[in-house]
């Protein structure tokens, strides 16, 4: 069966959706996710969505999901790569991903996530993993 | 005077499991640039054929999709025809709302997929089914 992997970089986990997604896959990713989350203990979730050619209201959905899930386990997750198109079309659709971090690039939502890792390893940490 | 549409061809595909969605999406996407239709147009179109092949599916237990390349004057577009035989929808106006939802989806599907596109029609008789026939100009 086709699956969508999610590979382990540290405290990390990163995910490269590169296929045209049906339902049951999307379903199948978010469950992959939060286990991994827990098993690895990752503090961050990487999605890079530049492959992706559409992202509907099924799938806006699965993100959502997966960065709600991710923080209530104590990982934040940044959703990097939108096409612009894709993007027009969401906002048009009336989704705006809320609660979802979002950066341009890989690079960029790295360094947001490592951001987020190195201030917790100080002792400065977010306001949402305060008890 | 409203010009007559003329149909340049036409491809129907079930809507029987989430894969069918894909195929629907694939569809839409090969025709939309074949009719040269800019990335974003492409982007919504597209957008808009997967809510409502998802709605098909997920409402109306399963359906169809037909495309059609159309010409009307000097003009051409794609429309887009679903089709189930569900429970059909009591309240079309309430389903039309933003973030109303009988499912999985987001309610979104309807009423967003209407401003993905130029022209929207739905038709649904309770226990018959729904009818949802969508047009975007190039």
């Amino acid at each position: 069966m086709e699956k969508i992997p999610v590979l382990r970089m540290g405290p990390l986990l990163l995910i490269t959706i590169q296929i045209d997604m049906h339902d049951k896959l999307a379903l199948q990713l978010q469950d992959d996710v939060t286990h991994r989350i827990s098993e690895y203990g990752s503090t961050g979730v990487l999605i890079d969505i530049s492959s992706l050619e559409i992202v509907d209201s099924f799938i806006g959905r699965m993100l959502a999901n997966i960065a709600a899930m991710s923080r209530v386990l104590g990982a934040d997750t940044v959703v990097v790569g939108m096409q612009p198109a894709v993007a027009i079309t969401l906002v048009e659709l009336g989704m705006s991903l809320p609660g979802v971090r979002t950066a341009l690039t890989v690079e960029a939502g790295m360094e947001l996530l490592l951001g987020a890792v190195a201030e917790d390893a100080n002792g400065t940490d977010h306001e949402h993993r305060q008890a | 005077m409203e010009l007559t549409m003329n149909i340049v061809k036409r491809e129907t595909q079930p809507l029987k499991n989430s894969n069918d969605v894909v195929l629907a999406r694939q569809k839409v996407r090969q025709w939309a640039i074949e009719l040269r239709f800019s990335l974003v147009d492409q982007t919504k179109l597209v957008t808009a054929a997967s809510e409502l092949a998802r709605n098909a599916l997920d409402h109306g237990k399963g359906g169809s999709m037909t495309a059609e390349v159309i010409t009307s004057g000097a003009k051409s577009g794609l429309r887009l025809v679903f089709e189930d035989q569900g429970p059909g929808i009591p309240n079309i106006d309430l389903a039309l709302k933003d973030g109303y939802t009988s499912a999985s989806g987001m309610g979104l599907g309807l009423g967003g997929s209407k401003r993905l596109v130029n022209e929207f029609d739905i038709q649904s008789e309770v226990g018959k089914g729904t009818k949802v026939t969508v047009i975007r100009w190039k």
